[in-house]
């Protein structure tokens, strides 16, 4: 599965020359021939998908910066110009703010693929983490690149989004100060932010080589979610190109028509309306509403009534993701075989879209019109501030107590003894004798 | 190694000093490379050549509020209605306040009909709305904190109330903030 053996014969005298120099046509082969599991389903697309999206916005980003002007003075007039003036401009703005949503809509699917087919645990762990890490740069990274426009959502969000940080006892105060430059947000912050913005797409690039590097080393994951012992490699696995090069460029296909069909016919769908007003330092926009992708965690920061207790509960909704091997105390990979716990998963993935939904709506705006519930501590019941709540604590029941348990108590299905077996015999004749072996190597 | 270095000098202890000079010089010079690449991001000696503000209080009329912007922040200056000073006057012990302090704490003496606070919200920043919120005061659109016409937090996330800026009456109608 794992380092396999090269297979590479070079042939023409300038690869055999270059092979036993530099064996850097050997690595690429190797890397793409890797034997990659025959059952993998369109969810396991996304990794290319995501891989694109990196490549466009850093090809976009980098042509942008060389017309965006980095001072508050300028940089609105300057995307302005971008807009009209420079050639294709237009385009190549509305790809790369349009690419950031396709980014981040590809990562939750190619997330909660991982969560749905177990593809965190072990051996796959640090494949989990490193792309926790890379979510993590990811979610900073736009943020840091939607300052720069200088719209009000700009504005607004870094004053919020920094704040965040004062909110820390103590050391909150000068770390602020220093992340912003000045005692509010201001030229100085706009200056150092698109230095970061244009510094972190490489930082996720090389958490991207780490990320493929652990995952060609610990192997793929698969729909069944068993390891494939090493006499069942000829018969249950492919090389990864053609056939899966060609499978991940259809589906890249079928994903850039999605892309295409907002940057060409909606581009300000996914936007925010407000930020087509230059920033001003002195009026908050009544509506002011964070992009889509960060709403589920706006909402679980905006459910807690406590300032400090808010930003934690926050960074604790992503910082739970990095102990989640540890957490799923389940021996079976794939949710296809824990019927128990794909209910849970479905009301996770229905949670998540609520609190997004949550996100967008004001806090005290009761959910079932004009209907008047009761005041229960310090909100209406029937208001978007208890729904949240209530899908704050599915989100963190999930995690600490839902998968934890679970996986302890659940009975799970018969697993298939190899990947081939569900096809074969039509997905139902199992042996008792493979579930058995299955649950050993799981 | 180690065997040659104890029978050469017979004291190994010398070897383990000039590894842990060495590894001591090594944090020291780090530090020093790295503090100034931290440090660069502090404010600016022009940012912080901050200038104290004037303001000609006749400018405001009875019921409204102006905005100054001072240290790249909003100064809200409300000149109260008798009615509104009136109503947070009696909230002075209200049982919902956070941050409990009395309307007087807030204003200077003689002048309790104007109120000089930061427009910034003690959650995270953002400028909440004029005569909007469920106490007569502000409502802070970010994630719904309502501020009371003295600027105490009264419902809401924020955990203080509006920020009274350091400032005095220079003459009867002219503050001077910072």
């Amino acid at each position: 599965m794992s380092d396999h053996e090269s297979t590479y014969v070079p042939k023409t005298g300038v690869e055999k020359w270059l092979d036993s120099r530099l064996p850097i046509v050997r690595f690429g082969a190797d890397y793409m021939s890797l034997p990659t599991p025959k059952n993998l389903n369109y969810w396991w697309t996304f990794g290319g998908i995501l891989a694109l999206c990196l490549v466009t916005q850093i090809a976009t980003g980098i042509v942008l910066a060389m017309h965006y002007v980095p001072n508050t003075e300028l940089a609105f007039a300057s995307v302005e110009r971008i807009m009209r003036d420079v050639n294709s401009g237009d385009l190549i703005r509305y790809t790369h703010a349009n690419g950031a949503s396709m980014f981040f809509v590809a990562v939750y699917l190619h997330m909660l693929r991982g969560l749905y087919y177990g593809s965190y645990k072990a051996p796959r762990e640090m494949i989990w983490i490193v792309g926790c890490v890379i979510f993590f740069l990811m979610i900073a990274t736009a943020f840091l690149g939607y300052v720069l426009p200088w719209g009000q959502m700009s504005y607004w969000g870094a004053e919020v989004i920094t704040n965040l940080i004062g909110a820390i006892p103590l050391i909150g105060e000068p770390i602020l100060i220093w992340l912003r430059g000045g005692p509010a947000i201001d030229n100085a912050t706009l200056n150092r932010f698109f230095s970061l913005h244009y510094l972190l797409p490489f930082v996720i690039a090389g958490c991207v080589v780490l990320h493929l590097w652990a995952l060609h080393h610990a192997g793929q994951g698969n729909p069944v979610g068993i390891l494939i012992p090493k006499d069942r490699e000829k018969k249950d696995m492919v090389p990864f190109h053609p056939y899966f090069t060609v499978k991940d460029g259809f589906a890249v296909i079928l994903f850039l028509i999605l892309f295409a069909l907002f940057v060409f016919f909606m581009p300000n769908a996914l936007g925010h309306a407000d930020n087509y007003i230059p920033a001003n330092p002195l009026q908050t926009p009544a509506h002011i509403v964070p992009e889509w992708y960060m709403l589920p965690f706006y909402a679980i920061l905006r459910a807690i009534p406590d300032k400090f207790g808010g930003v934690v509960a926050m960074f604790g909704s992503i910082g739970v993701l990095f102990i989640l091997p540890w957490l799923d105390t389940s021996k079976v990979r794939s949710m296809r075989y824990r019927p128990t716990m794909r209910t849970f998963f479905i009301i996770f993935v229905l949670v998540g879209m609520g609190l997004g939904w949550c996100g967008a709506q004001l806090p005290d705006a009761p959910v079932v019109g004009s209907f008047k519930t009761f005041i229960l501590i310090d909100g209406d019941l029937n208001s978007y501030l208890w729904l949240t709540r209530l899908f704050t604590a599915y989100y963190f029941a999930f995690f600490l107590i839902i998968l934890p348990v679970v996986g302890l108590k659940e009975t799970p299905l018969a697993i298939p003894a190899t990947i081939s077996e569900p096809v074969l015999s039509g997905g139902d004749a199992m042996t008792a004798a493979a579930a058995a072996s299955a649950e050993k190597k799981g | 190694m180690t065997e040659s270095v104890v029978t050469e000098g017979g004291d190994a202890t010398r070897r383990d000093f000039i590894h842990i000079a060495a590894g001591a010089a090594a944090v020291g010079a780090g530090a020093m490379v790295v503090w100034p690449l931290i440090n660069q991001m502090n404010p600016a000696a022009d940012t912080l050549a901050l200038a104290s503000i004037e303001f000609d209080m006749t400018k405001v009329q009875e019921g409204q509020q102006v905005v100054i912007k001072w240290q790249g922040k909003p100064v809200f200056v409300r000149y109260r209605t008798p009615a509104e000073l009136q109503r947070v006057i009696a909230d002075d012990h209200a049982h919902d306040l956070k941050e409990p302090q009395s309307d007087a704490d807030r204003t200077k003496p003689g002048h309790q009909q104007f109120l000089v606070v930061l427009g910034n919200c003690t959650h995270l920043g953002c400028i909440p709305t004029f005569g909007s919120g469920d106490f007569g005061g502000w409502f802070c659109p970010c994630h719904g904190s309502h501020y009371d016409a003295s600027g105490r937090i009264r419902k809401g996330p924020a955990p203080l109330n509006l920020v009274v800026p350091t400032y005095d009456f220079v003459s009867d109608t002219r503050i001077k903030i910072g």
